[in-house]
């Protein structure tokens, strides 16, 4: 009796495991793997992505998810064939991370036609969850808004009246300069005047002598990954923070200014929405990801990928199905997003995943005890100041409430 | 202040100054290229990526070794410049016989694996190379701060560049070098061991890469898709001065660098692109390019 008892129960234990191991969720990781910004994004994202599934845990509650990744170059036109190709063909029901706004716009209209979903954590435009916004898109690490209301508003409270832009010449650029132009106008400040510098960009001497030229108390640089890099420390060498004024990286990641060293870009101030030694929970991630990833600290846009997988499979599994991603989306929309690297948080009916930003200065040479001690915390900025209002993006799917 | 359509002159003083600091760079890489191409006919796509590798020889040297600026300006070139010996004689001496096109293949993927190689192991946000002691600094010029390092820069390809046209030009090694490329059956019948020639003038063209990559080092930030992202220019400018032409690539690569600089005074978006609307209208007129000679 026992015996057959036991067979019973082994057997429905069988029957049972493979029915567990059902909900097939592939995953693909569209980034740049060569360009600018291979290093905020990358094969990291790969690894943060990965180790998201590993925390989730997501094989013993039933999900068989699988990761591909690819390169998009930084290329509207390469990112929407990729995408394209993965949804038609390779039976990909999510794209995570895609940096560079131009090409992250292109994959969110892709995702919308094929009904899939789209969490966005490397691109700045405010766009995503804005004008161009889309029931199949989460925009998760930043935004330019929020940049420019961190950055751009302490400046100008810190004294930075005028200002010149260094813009790169794309949606990126153009976005963060119009969103930070507003902060700086509100706050009472000015816009001198600005330069629009191609993408990308490995000499910015002479973009750098106009905005000296100007006169302005701050040069915005509306850029990112090797162009802010080339731009910070040609400024240093052609002793424009010496001259008086200062320097307003409007996106810096901690793998900027890690290459840069504090030496050359002690006393930035910059706005993230992560740092990998905020607090025990994040330092216990940040270690175990170095330990996979050749020594280096995870970058907000990594720790973005890793948080947002793991809340997109939360609502894969309560809905046990991924394939609808408009579905898979409004429930990532209800149910609240906690993770151990952002904390507590929502995703709003716009698609902006609202958290706390935080204030950064970068520590001097002699405040700095290793080669990724990099930032002091000047100030949390709470996640409703730091977005835009939901009623000024002019996202049709909320209407004008 | 006195102005040119709307630009302070003090400002376009300046810019062109700049231009003239970028066209060394333009001018010692077209230089090495116009070498390589006028005496092997090899069309040398992996020319950025020794570039790049002069830039992180010098790093390796300061951060391995020890090695300084100065030093690193005389080794660096001679470590890429024996890697390019190597790669002559392993693979491109094999090319010569066959079409243009197969030596354009073999280089551009050369330079594909050993930027890939870089990358894997560096990273794209660049590496920093500290500006020398004796060249830290600038000039307060009447019209813009010089950073004394950017000074040095157009001295030392100007140098550079005079030197390499006279010996090409004006010496008997040169005399040698011009006529193997003419004839080289009848060269080596006077006893002139030709593949050594030829073998050793690619090492040059690539010193002269990996020279103008440790004079980038402390100026930009060292980078594995430096020489990607410069190579291309360059090429515009070689084909614009004359495809294998030694002066022409020397007078135009200082004299577009001067067109880029005002570019980006005058409609800045255009500054990436100005070259190769030049390189158009010059193939329109002159098909040869400015400096070269119809065969």
């Amino acid at each position: 009796m026992l015996t057959r008892l036991l067979a019973a129960t082994a057997l429905a234990a069988l029957a049972a495991a493979p029915a567990l191991a059902q909900t097939p969720v592939k995953i693909g990781v569209l980034n740049d793997r060569s360009g600018v910004y291979a290093d905020i994004s990358g094969e990291g994202s790969v690894v943060a992505a990965r180790m998201a599934v590993e925390d989730y845990k997501a094989a013993d509650k039933g999900l068989k998810v699988e990761i591909v990744s690819s390169d998009h170059q930084n290329k509207p036109d390469v990112g929407a064939s990729l995408a394209r190709q993965w949804y038609d063909r390779d039976g990909v029901d999510m794209i995570i991370d895609v940096p560079t706004s131009s090409v992250a716009l292109a994959v969110s209209q892709v995702t919308r036609e094929k009904n899939k979903a789209f969490v966005n954590s490397g691109a700045g435009t405010a766009d995503l969850t804005g004008a161009q916004c889309s029931p199949n898109t989460v925009h998760w690490t930043y935004d330019t808004v929020a940049l420019g209301n961190g950055t751009g508003g302490a400046m100008v409270k810190r004294g930075g009246t005028t200002w010149f832009f260094l813009t790169a010449d794309y949606a990126f650029g153009q976005a963060l300069q119009r969103d930070t132009t507003a902060v700086v106008v509100k706050n009472g400040g000015k816009v001198v005047g600005s330069v629009k510098t191609p993408f990308p960009t490995a000499d910015f001497s002479s973009f750098l002598l106009q905005a000296q030229g100007s006169g302005a108390k701050v040069i915005g640089l509306a850029n990112a990954g090797g162009d802010t890099i080339n731009a910070i420390k040609q400024a240093a060498e052609f002793g424009i923070t010496e001259g008086g004024q200062a320097i307003a990286g409007l996106l810096i990641f901690s793998s900027d200014v890690h290459s840069l060293t504090p030496k050359t870009a002690q006393g930035l101030v910059l706005t993230e929405p992560f740092y990998w030694d905020l607090n025990d929970a994040t330092r216990a991630f940040s270690d175990r990801f170095a330990k996979a990833f050749g020594g280096k600290k995870p970058t907000a846009v990594q720790a973005g990928v890793y948080a947002g997988v793991i809340h997109y499979l939360k609502a894969v599994e309560a809905l046990k199905s991924a394939k609808d991603g408009g579905q898979v989306v409004a429930k990532m929309k209800e149910i609240p997003t906690d993770d151990p690297l952002f904390g507590k948080g929502t995703i709003r009916a716009d698609g902006r995943k609202i958290h706390d930003m935080y204030l950064f200065e970068v520590k001097k040479p002699a405040e700095s005890k290793g080669e990724w001690d990099l930032y002091k915390t000047l100030a949390t900025i709470p996640g409703n100041e730091a977005f835009r209002p939901m009623s000024e993006g002019g996202c049709p799917l909320v209407g004008k409430s | 202040m006195t102005t040119i359509f709307g630009v302070p002159m003090q400002a376009l003083f300046g810019q062109l100054l700049l231009g003239l600091i970028n066209g060394s760079f333009y001018a010692i890489l077209s230089l090495g290229l116009a070498i390589i191409f006028g005496l092997l006919n090899i069309i040398n796509f992996t020319h950025g990526a020794q570039y790049m590798m002069g830039a992180f020889v010098a790093w390796m040297l300061l951060n391995y070794a020890g090695i300084g600026y100065w030093w690193a300006l005389l080794l660096a070139p001679l470590a890429v410049g024996l890697f390019g010996v190597i790669l002559e004689r392993l693979l491109i001496a094999r090319l010569y016989k066959l079409d243009h096109l197969y030596g354009l293949l073999l280089t551009f993927g050369l330079a594909l694996i050993i930027q890939g190689l870089f990358r894997n192991e560096y990273g794209v946000s660049g590496l920093p190379y500290a500006i020398p002691q004796e060249l830290s600094g600038g000039q307060r010029l009447p019209f813009m701060f010089l950073p004394n390092c950017r000074g040095w820069v157009v001295v030392a390809s100007l140098v550079v560049c005079i030197a390499t046209w006279l010996v090409i030009e004006k010496t008997k090694l040169g005399a040698y070098l011009r006529a193997a490329t003419e004839n080289p059956t009848l060269v080596q019948a006077f006893g002139v061991n030709v593949p050594l020639l030829l073998t050793l003038t690619y090492g040059f063209g690539v010193a002269l890469a990996a020279f103008a990559g440790v004079l980038a080092a402390p100026v930009y930030s060292v980078n594995p898709n430096m020489g990607a992202d410069i190579i291309i220019v360059v090429f515009a400018v070689v084909v614009i001065g004359g495809m294998g032409s030694i002066l022409g690539s020397i007078v135009t690569g200082f004299a577009l660098g001067l067109v880029e600089g005002l570019t980006k005074v005058f409609y800045p978006e255009a500054s990436s692109t100005v070259i190769f609307v030049i390189m158009v209208l010059v193939l329109l007129v002159k098909p040869a390019g400015l400096f070269g000679r119809t065969a």
